[in-house]
C-alpha cells in the first residue's frame, strides 16, 4: 500500500489516487515529423529504478502531481507540483 | 535461490529420450513395479558457444516457440535460456482461463486458432495438461452491457467460433451459488463461450519443455541473459550468466521483462510493465463448473481441480517489477466475490502472488521484427498470454522460420502504432494500464 504525500492534502492512501503514467514525455513541437509523435504517444523507457510519473489526486484536491517513485521498491523519492523541477535519487537512476 | 553455474548438473543429448512416452498404460506398470522407471523429462546440456537461434525466457512463449521450431520447421539447432528454474514465469502464475471471445476479427481468428491447438495439445505433446472445456461465462448487469456482450458474439459467430446468449434462469443453473438480485447490480444473464475453459499451467510448461527437448533443443535453466551483442545492423548473440551464446537470431520472449531486454540492444518498445494478482481459496467440494466474469468490477473466478477458487481481477494500477501486489486490489477483489456469490464469504484465502506483465500501449501483443535484424520479439501479452501460448509459439516459429509475418499474426508488429493501425479491443487509447 502506497502513503502518498500531497503537498496540498498531506499524507493519504493510494486508493485516492489515479496513477497516469510516465511524466517524462513532452508533446513534440507541432511541425515535428511523424516519428517524433508516434514515440510521444508510444514509447515507453519504462525503467526497473526510478521513475517520474503523473498522479491524479482524484479523491482530494484533484491536483496532478509529479511523482519520483522506484518501481521495485515502491519507495517514493519525491511528490511534486507538476511545474516542479525534479531531481533523482542517483545519478544511475534513469534506467 | 539458483544454483551457481557450475554446480547444475549437465546430461548428454542422449539422455533425452529416457523419459520415454506417457500414457495410462505406462502409469499401470510403473505403479506396479514402485515408480522406479521414471526418469527426467528434459535434459539438463551446458550452453553450447553458437545456435542458430537462441530464445531468451523458458516461459510458455519461448517452449513453444522453440517446440514448433524443431517440429514444424525443421530448426533444431535451438536454445532456450532461462534465468530461473522452467515454469515459475508468468506461465506458473496465471489463472490459466483459455478462450477465444475476442471483439476484433484478427484477434479472434488468432486465439480461436489457439484454442483449436489446446484441443488437441495432450496428444501433440504426449502430456496430460488436464484441459478443461468447462465453458466460460461473462455476466451482464446492463442493457449497454447486454449490447457491447451481443455484439462480440455476433461477431464470434460470423467467424464461425462458438458464442451463445444466457438467460438469468440458464446463469442461475450454470452457477447455483449466484446472487442473481445483488443489491447493486443484479444480474441480467450472460455471454458463454461453451469451448473456453481451463488448462493446467505448469503443465503447458512441463510439456512444452519435455516435447522440445526430446525434439533436439536445448532448455537451458540458471541462465541469465545480462545483455545483447550487436553490431549497427545486426544482432550477433548474447551476454549470459553462463558467458557468450552466439546466435543467428535471438528471440525474446520474457514477458514482464521485454521493454528491459530491447533496452540492451538499444530498443524503446510500446510497454509498461504491470502487476496482476491472484488468489486461491481453501479447497472445498464441486460448486462452480464455468470460468465466471463478473460486469460490474473486474472480477473472475473458477474452481480448480483440487477444489479451491482461483480468482483474479484488474492491474493494481501503478507501474512495477514487483512480482507482489498490493492489499487495495485484494479488498476489491474479496468484495467483488462475496457481492457475486455471498456463499464465498465462509472461505479463507490460502495463497495469493502477483506477474508482472508487459501492458503494450493497445493492449494487444507483438510478435514481431524489431529495428535490430535478427532480433524477434514475442511479447506484450498483458494479462491474455497464457490462452495465446500454442499459437504464439507457432506464428514465433513462423515468423523466425520464414522471415515474414505469419498470416495469423500479421497485425502484431511494431509497426502498427506509428502506422495508427493499432488493435484496442476495448478502445481504451495510448494508456498501457487502462487495457
Ligand atoms: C496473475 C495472472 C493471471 C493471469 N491469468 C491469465 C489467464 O487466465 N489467461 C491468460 O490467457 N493469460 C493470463 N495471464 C497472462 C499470462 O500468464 C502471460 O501473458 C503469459 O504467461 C506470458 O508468456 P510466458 O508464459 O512466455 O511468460 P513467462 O512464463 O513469464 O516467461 C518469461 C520468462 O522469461 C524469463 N526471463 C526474464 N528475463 C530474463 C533474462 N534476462 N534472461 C533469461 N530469462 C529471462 C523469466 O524468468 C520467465 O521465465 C495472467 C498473468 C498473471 C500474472
Ligand atoms: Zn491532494
Amino acid at each position: 500500500m502506497l502513503r502518498i504525500r500531497c503537498p496540498w492534502c498531506g499524507e493519504r492512501d493510494e486508493v485516492e489516487f489515479r496513477y497516469r503514467g510516465d511524466a517524462t514525455k513532452l508533446r513534440p513541437a507541432g511541425d515535428a515529423d511523424l516519428a517524433a509523435f508516434a514515440a510521444y504517444l508510444y514509447e515507453r523507457d519504462n525503467p526497473l529504478g526510478w521513475h517520474v510519473e503523473w498522479w491524479l489526486h482524484v479523491a482530494g484536491c484533484r491536483q496532478l502531481l509529479k511523482l519520483v517513485r522506484h518501481t521495485l521498491s515502491h519507495e517514493i523519492h519525491a511528490v511534486l507540483a507538476p511545474s516542479d523541477e525534479v531531481s533523482l535519487p542517483t545519478a544511475e537512476a534513469r534506467r | 535461490m539458483p544454483a551457481a553455474p557450475d554446480t547444475i548438473p549437465t546430461h548428454s543429448r542422449s539422455e533425452r529420450e529416457s523419459s520415454g512416452g506417457y500414457s495410462g498404460w505406462r502409469l499401470l506398470r510403473e505403479a506396479i513395479t514402485g515408480h522406479r522407471g521414471w526418469s527426467r523429462a528434459w535434459a539438463k546440456p551446458a550452453p553450447r558457444p553458437r545456435y542458430r537461434v537462441v530464445i531468451v525466457g523458458g516461459g510458455g512463449h519461448g517452449l513453444a516457440t522453440a517446440f514448433y521450431l524443431a517440429t514444424q520447421y525443421g530448426i533444431t539447432d535451438v536454445a532456450v535460456l532461462e534465468r530461473g528454474p522452467i515454469g515459475l514465469g508468468n506461465v506458473g502464475r496465471n489463472t490459466t482461463f483459455v478462450r477465444s471471445n475476442y471483439f476484433h476479427p484478427q484477434n479472434i481468428r488468432f486465439y480461436e486458432f489457439s484454442l483449436q491447438q489446446w484441443e488437441k495439445l495432450e496428444q501433440t505433446l504426449n502430456f496430460n495438461a488436464m484441459v478443461s472445456q468447462r465453458g466460460t461465462l461473462n455476466l451482464f448487469h446492463t442493457e449497454a452491457q447486454r449490447d457491447l456482450f451481443t455484439r462480440r458474439a455476433n461477431q464470434m459467430r460470423l467467424l464461425g467460433v462458438d458464442a451463445e446468449a444466457v438467460s438469468r434462469e440458464r446463469v442461475k443453473a450454470l452457477v447455483p451459488l449466484i446472487d442473481l438480485d445483488n443489491g447493486r447490480y443484479p444480474v441480467l444473464g450472460g455471454f458463454l463461450q461453451p469451448r473456453g475453459g481451463t488448462v493446467r499451467h505448469d503443465a503447458v510448461a512441463w510439456g512444452y519443455a519435455r516435447a522440445a527437448s526430446a525434439a533436439g533443443v536445448d532448455v537451458i535453466e540458471q541462465c541469465e541473459i545480462t545483455g545483447i551483442v550487436r553490431d549497427a545492423k545486426r544482432v550477433k548473440g548474447v551476454e549470459t550468466t553462463r558467458g557468450f551464446v552466439g546466435a543467428d537470431i535471438v528471440c525474446l520472449a520474457v514477458a514482464g521483462h521485454s521493454s528491459r531486454l530491447a533496452a540492451m540492444a538499444g530498443v524503446t518498445l510500446p510497454i509498461e510493465t504491470h502487476v496482476l494478482q491472484a488468489f486461491v481459496t481453501e479447497a472445498v467440494k464441486p460448486v462452480l463448473d464455468v470460468v465466471l466474469t463478473y460486469g460490474p468490477s473486474h472480477f473472475y473466478v473458477s474452481q480448480s481441480d483440487k477444489g479451491g477458487l482461483v480468482y483474479g481481477g484488474g492491474l493494481d494500477g501503478y507501474n512495477t517489477y514487483g512480482q507482489r501486489g498490493t492489499l487495495p486490489m485484494a479488498e476489491e477483489l474479496a468484495a467483488s466475490a462475496v457481492t457475486l456469490m455471498p456463499g464465498l464469504a465462509r472461505l479463507r484465502v490460502l495463497r495469493q502472488w502477483g506477474g508482472v506483465m508487459d501492458m503494450t500501449m493497445d493492449g494487444s501483443p507483438l510478435i514481431t521484427r524489431t529495428p535490430v535484424d535478427g532480433l524477434i520479439l514475442n511479447g506484450g501479452w498483458c494479462y491474455g498470454g497464457f490462452k495465446a501460448i500454442p499459437a504464439g509459439g507457432i506464428t514465433t516459429a513462423h515468423l523466425i522460420a520464414t522471415g515474414a509475418p505469419h498470416p495469423l499474426a500479421a497485425h502484431m508488429g511494431l509497426e502498427r502504432f506509428a502506422s495508427g493501425h493499432t488493435v484496442d479491443e476495448r478502445g481504451a487509447g495510448p494508456y498501457p494500464y487502462a487495457h
